[in-house]
């Protein structure tokens, strides 16, 4: 129960004042980029990294900056459901799934209890994972302490590897998507020879791409683009969230404990495994209505359609921290932005991290608890004020919203250049989105590129070359093999449709 | 290798969604390709001390090579009947207008300030997307540079590009907030 002790020890740190007025502000600026168009967890994030700079150099600063961070990413998470149910709108690309049941409940006048139900479930998920994160991360983190470069590389590789096998996309192009990630991430010195990479004598290149303005413009400034197409207007039910609705919806979802259990498996399970929030909710969706009594009354507004999703959509994008804190591989983008953060503020992501930071390690699990609890006070009782703020007009919205990416983009290195790439990114991101191209696998790759470039370079010398160092030992070979089995997933799966077919 | 918007569909049609898949898998092969040229540069073989500096990027190059010929056949295979439309007139014309001034903007950052071309980029949407009256126009805009110059010159002392106009406004709201300090310190001190 040495888990325990430390947790305990991080909530002594995650509750003070300070910690608990950022958790409350990360909070409510997190629902707030949840809600509006463009901005959303990973790029929200992106945008405000600069400003935890000077805060993270103060004794504790770390802590209370991840604290920051992390709570405008739970913040986020909750934000997507309130467009998704109220509007009809995903915020969030995770709360689609909600649309399906949630916007007809709200359309049959129980918005409140769409709500409620979409707001306790996402809760439920969240503890369910931070409770996994709690006991099960010490484990991984101690079993990673074994790791050398060759287990590095195979954990690298079965991360992207299940990017192919589980994606929506068609895999070669996820395959392109994040290969040319990973050629973003080499340019500029290389960090072993020295040499310069892929520069073609322009000084800007000298340090490569920085993974922030690819966020802030993929997903910033190309979902705006996406979002002024498809048009403007946003038709939705008013918000209505009183005490006796949310405690009658309450007295009502403890029916639906099986679900919550399903989804939260297949969350936290997606989570880990880099799948992420939006298979997550979609597969717990699918599950739930294989698996309820009435499912084939789901997307007629059935709360336990709002329950499935929001669960395992909340558990997956808590659980993407596991990887991130004890080996230092994100499970989604915005958990890689918060990596870049860690880096950034000269913390050094992995195994190590729960021996030479307990404090900030313990800090960050302890403020999980308090962040979504406090998340779960914010949007019960703010609901109205969130929705209020998609009513004001895109016209005015989206320009703000621009200069705020530009910002955003600017502050990281203080250069104008950043600023046009930003501009750059966002129309491949208008691009990418349209053709079915994912971004998460790209983002990611810029952001693991040169780690997972230097895993590899240290496995080959190590091995003089040779691949097979890769299958060299029982752990090693399993990742590795569980790695290129994602690979041909989508392969597998066509070849066995094709002898179901023939021999039925 | 790129092909136009076939002739003959009605005009409303600015790209096709087979001409779109077909330009970015080719850009797709384009970067590869410089990838994997700018590896060969440098050397993509063993050395007497481990691998060279293009040793990993050039197979990063050459899978985005191979990866987007498959992307190209599939998008050369699909069928003309099937063909759905990427991009309508109309549309491309919003995302043009949107885009054309965000790269304006971006351009005049450096020689009139961050907070002055925020204020015309603003204006400019609201006037051309919303169709305001003016005033609101200008309170929005001016309203938004302020609240901006406060949150990163004032509060995180993060200095943005500015003009000399900025610089006042920073400087003397600064000196406001100086000034108050006592005020406000005494009042909290009652309590």
């Amino acid at each position: 129960m040495e888990e325990l002790q430390s947790l305990a020890h991080g909530f002594v740190i995650a509750l003070s004042w300070k910690n608990l007025a950022l958790m409350f502000t990360g909070i409510i600026l997190g629902v707030i980029i949840g809600v509006l168009p463009g901005l959303g967890g990973a790029n929200g994030v992106a945008i405000l990294l600069p400003l935890t700079f000077g805060m993270a150099q103060l004794p504790g600063g770390t802590t209370s900056a991840i604290i920051l961070l992390s709570c405008i990413y739970w913040g986020a998470l909750f934000g997507g459901a309130i467009t998704s149910i109220l509007f009809n709108i995903p915020g969030e690309p995770w709360s689609v799934a909600t649309t399906f049941d949630g916007y007809p409940m709200a359309q049959q006048g129980k918005p409140g209890e769409a709500l409620t139900a979409a707001f306790t479930s996402s809760f439920v998920g969240a503890l369910i994972a931070v409770i996994v994160i709690t006991f099960l991360s010490p484990i991984v983190a101690r079993f990673a302490l074994e790791f050398g470069p060759p287990e590095y590389f195979s954990v690298y590789l079965l991360t992207f590897c299940a990017f192919i096998g589980m994606s929506k996309e068609p895999p070669f192009k996820t395959l392109a998507a994040m290969m040319l990630g990973f050629a973003l991430a080499a340019v500029g010195t290389d960090p072993v020879t020295g040499a310069l990479r892929m520069t073609f004598g322009t000084t800007h290149l000298l340090t490569g791409f920085d993974f922030l303005i690819a966020v802030i413009g993929l997903f910033g400034i190309g979902e705006i683009l996406l979002t002024l197409e498809e048009g403007l207007a946003f038709k939705g039910g008013r918000a209505r969230l009183n005490l006796k609705v949310v405690l009658e919806t309450w007295k009502e979802l403890p029916k639906y404990w099986l679900t919550s259990i399903r989804s939260s498996v297949v969350g936290c399970f997606m989570g880990i495994v880099p799948g992420g929030a939006t298979p997550a909710s979609f597969m717990s969706y699918g599950v739930a209505r294989r698996f309820s009594k009435d499912g084939d009354k789901f997307g007629t507004g059935k709360i336990e359609g709002v329950v499935a999703p929001e669960t395992a959509a909340h558990a997956a994008g808590t659980a993407a921290l596991l990887p991130m804190i004890t080996l230092g591989v994100p499970g989604s983008p915005t958990a890689a932005v918060l990596l870049g953060g860690l880096l950034i503020w000269g913390l050094q992501p992995g195994p190590l991290l729960f021996v030479e930071q307990k404090e900030f390690v313990w800090g960050l699990i302890a403020s999980m608890y308090l962040g979504n609890i406090a998340g779960l006070i914010v949007v019960l009782t703010c609901v109205p004020l969130f929705a209020a703020i998609l009513r004001v007009p895109f016209s005015v919205i989206a320009p703000i919203i621009m200069v705020i990416c530009a910002i955003g983009a600017y502050t990281v290195h203080n250069s104008m250049f950043d600023v046009w790439m930003m501009v750059v990114f966002g129309v491949a991101g208008y691009v990418f989105k349209k053709l079915q191209y994912p971004l998460a696998p790209m983002v990611l790759a810029i952001v693991l590129g040169d780690r997972a470039e230097a895993a590899f370079r240290q496995a080959m010398l190590g091995s003089a070359g040779d691949l097979s160092v890769l299958f060299s030992n029982a752990l090693v070979g399993s990742l590795t093999s569980l790695a290129l089995l994602l690979l041909f997933w989508p392969l597998i799966s066509l070849v066995w449709s094709r002898i179901r077919r023939a021999s039925a | 290798m790129s092909e136009g918007p076939p002739g003959g569909g009605s005009g409303r049609v600015a790209l096709r969604q087979k001409s779109a898949e077909i330009l970015v898998a080719a850009l797709f092969f384009c970067l590869g390709a410089v990838v994997v040229y700018d590896s060969v540069r440098l050397g993509f073989r063993w050395a007497d001390d481990g691998p060279q500096a293009g040793y990993f990027p050039f197979y990063i190059g050459l899978v985005i090579c191979i990866a987007s010929l498959v992307n190209l056949g599939v998008a050369l295979a699909a069928r003309q009947d099937r063909d759905k439309v990427f991009v309508q007139v109309g549309q491309i014309k919003l995302v043009l207008a949107v885009l054309v001034p965000t790269a304006v903007y971006a351009a005049l950052i450096k020689p009139i300030g961050l907070y002055e071309a925020s204020v015309l980029f603003v204006a400019y949407f609201m006037r051309w997307l919303g169709k305001y009256a003016w005033w609101k126009i200008a309170a929005v805009a001016v309203g938004n540079s302020l609240f901006f110059l406060v949150i990163f010159e004032l509060w995180f002392q993060i200095p943005l590009p500015k003009s000399a106009v900025a610089e006042w406004v920073a400087a003397t709201l600064r000196w406001v907030a100086a000034a108050l300090r006592p005020i406000v310190n005494a009042v909290l001190s009652v309590f």
